[in-house]
């Protein structure tokens, strides 16, 4: 059963799209990442022009994050004060982001620097988390071995405005939230993506919080760095579906909240490993589109008027 | 829904609509050369719209042959080329072509090339070899072909070219018909339907008639509020998805 985008242009089958949304919410809700990563380039893939794919997944974490909020704040497992300063950062972030990608889509490299971001980003931290989860696990399966001192202090403990996060157990600058969240925010605006897959390795490795609280602070943060991109990417280059958007989130927000049940039953370490390997295959997959000859070397863009 | 198209219309209605149609063109057939009409001017596009299709129909005065030609309204349109830079493909080259025809088809009842003579087919701008393609800024006349060229393919894979032209067909001498076909993306706007009659590879007379492709119901509305109320439709997009997710872990509230 074919629908009508309005926004898109475009006809796409109900099923095809609410199923779509349903996987990808499934792995917001294990994950605690957004999984615009994925959402994004599967928009496109099957025939969404790419700048209403990035608005439209933007509009759809909104509603698929606070769902994933929602069932990590029954277990306890949402650390709000982390989470707002986050986003002071996040909100200025993804103001800069939109105005980047209007520029870029102008320039004719908006796609380029789409697929190049997502090549670097999920490549480094893919690595980076294979290694460190493989290790852990190894760890182990070895009783009795080195046990690792509880932090290491380096420069970013020499950060001023220390503060106190409790439910995190941490005590540390809070610059460090800030500036993460300003990354983040300007990544999700280009990319259409709530960041979390960057969010989540760096609120693990960078500013050491326990894994348990990681996937619902991180969401808590994306709901309102989407819903800012929703709206500037609405109002400055009017790409968002909200056909398409409601579809997707009738899928997602059910798949969102199985996954949330399904992930607390794995363990930290093979939870880390299962999105390591999933980052490298899209970074892999990505790569190899960059470097191939394409099928066609043109593109249209059509422009207004 | 409200698929208006002239999908819907079964055939034996169809043919009423035509021959009565035609009966009608005939009485003033014998003034003008050529006289065409549509079974709808209006394309509208709802939510299970999937493509359409209307026919062409009317009649000549004297057995000649016919071309009609469907142009979408006229837009700038930017087409990229990729190169190769430090071992990755990029968006190299550019060219921007002022009013392109967003959707462009021909038809006709034999191969344009035997009917018309060379210099007619582009002066009247028949078939894609006749559009102007001319960029702005210019650039030498090899590039421009060569983009000119590749803007022209892209849009038959798009399927708002047509890659060959439709069949016109006839009902005897001086009646003919043909169904032109509207992909799911076809673009909206105002189009116009050109119809000529063809003898001794020479024009001999036109008509033009209007066509309008337009969103209706909700999906109208959406489009339109998105456009004109920006900041209004963005608030209301984060609420209706904030609603949704709220709504979705509802039922999940006491596991």
């Amino acid at each position: 059963m074919d629908v009508y985008l309005p926004i898109a242009e475009v006809s796409l089958d109900v099923f095809l799209l609410l199923g779509l949304g349903g996987a990808i919410g499934f792995l917001s809700g294990v994950f605690g990442v957004g999984g615009g990563f994925l959402l994004t380039p599967m928009l496109i893939f099957i025939g969404v022009p790419p700048a209403v794919a990035v608005a439209s997944s933007a509009n759809q974490l909104v509603g698929a994050s606070l769902s994933g909020v929602i069932a990590h704040w029954r277990r306890g497992n949402v650390d709000f004060k982390m989470g707002f300063t986050l986003l002071l950062g996040g909100l200025a972030g993804s103001a800069l982001g939109v105005w980047l990608f209007t520029l870029l889509k102008r320039l004719g490299q908006i796609e380029l620097t789409i697929s190049l971001c997502y090549v670097l980003l999920l490549g480094v931290l893919g690595g980076l988390m294979a290694v460190e989860s493989l290790r852990a696990i190894a760890r182990q399966r070895r009783p009795g071995g080195v046990r690792r001192k509880l932090h290491q202090h380096n420069w970013m403990h020499g950060l001023p405005l220390k503060t106190r996060f409790r439910r995190s157990k941490l005590y540390i600058s809070a610059l460090l939230p800030t500036g993460l969240g300003f990354a983040v925010g300007v990544l999700s605006a280009i990319l259409g993506i709530g960041g979390g897959f960057v969010l989540v390795p760096a609120m693990i490795y960078t500013l050491g919080m326990p894994t348990a609280m990681v996937p619902g602070t991180s969401l808590l943060q994306i709901i309102f760095v989407a819903a800012n991109v929703t709206f500037l990417q609405a109002y400055t280059n009017r790409t968002v579906d909200a056909v398409l958007t409601l579809l997707l989130l009738i899928g997602g927000v059910i798949g969102a909240q199985i996954g949330t049940r399904f992930g607390t039953r794995l363990r930290g370490e093979q939870l880390r490993l299962l999105l390591a390997l999933l980052v490298l295959a899209v970074a892999a997959k990505l790569a190899q589109d960059l470097t191939l000859r394409p099928h066609d070397l043109y593109t249209i863009a059509p422009e207004q008027g | 829904m409200t698929r208006r198209s002239g999908r819907r219309w079964p055939n034996s209605l169809l043919f009423v609509v035509v021959v009565f149609g035609l009966g009608l063109l005939a009485g003033r057939a014998q003034a003008d050369p050529i006289v065409a009409d549509l079974t709808s001017h209006l394309i509208a596009i709802g939510s299970g719209f999937t493509g359409a299709s209307v026919v062409l129909f009317g009649a000549i005065d004297s057995p000649g042959d016919v071309i009609a030609v469907v142009r979408g309204p006229p837009r700038d349109t930017t087409i990229w080329r990729k190169g190769k830079v430090a071992g990755i493909w990029v968006n190299a080259e550019s060219a921007t072509f002022a009013s392109v025809p967003s959707f462009y088809a021909v038809a006709a009842s034999r191969p344009v090339e035997e009917v018309l003579a060379p210099g007619t087919a582009e002066l009247y701008r028949i078939g894609t070899a006749a559009l102007k393609l001319e960029p702005k800024p210019p650039t030498t006349p090899e590039t421009a072909r060569r983009f000119a060229d590749a803007l022209i393919k892209e849009q038959q894979l798009l399927g708002l070219f047509g890659a060959s032209p439709l069949k016109i067909s006839f009902l005897g001498e001086r009646l003919f018909r043909t169904t032109i076909v509207f992909p799911s993306n076809v673009p909206t706007g105002n189009y116009l339907v050109e119809v000529f009659s063809v003898r001794d590879r020479d024009v001999v007379g036109g008509q033009t008639t209007p066509l309008v492709v337009s969103k209706v119901g909700l999906d109208a509305v959406v489009s339109d509020f998105a456009t004109r109320e920006a900041a209004a439709y963005g608030a209301i997009a984060v609420v209706t998805a904030l609603v949704a997710g709220w709504l979705a872990s509802l039922p999940f509230r006491g596991v």
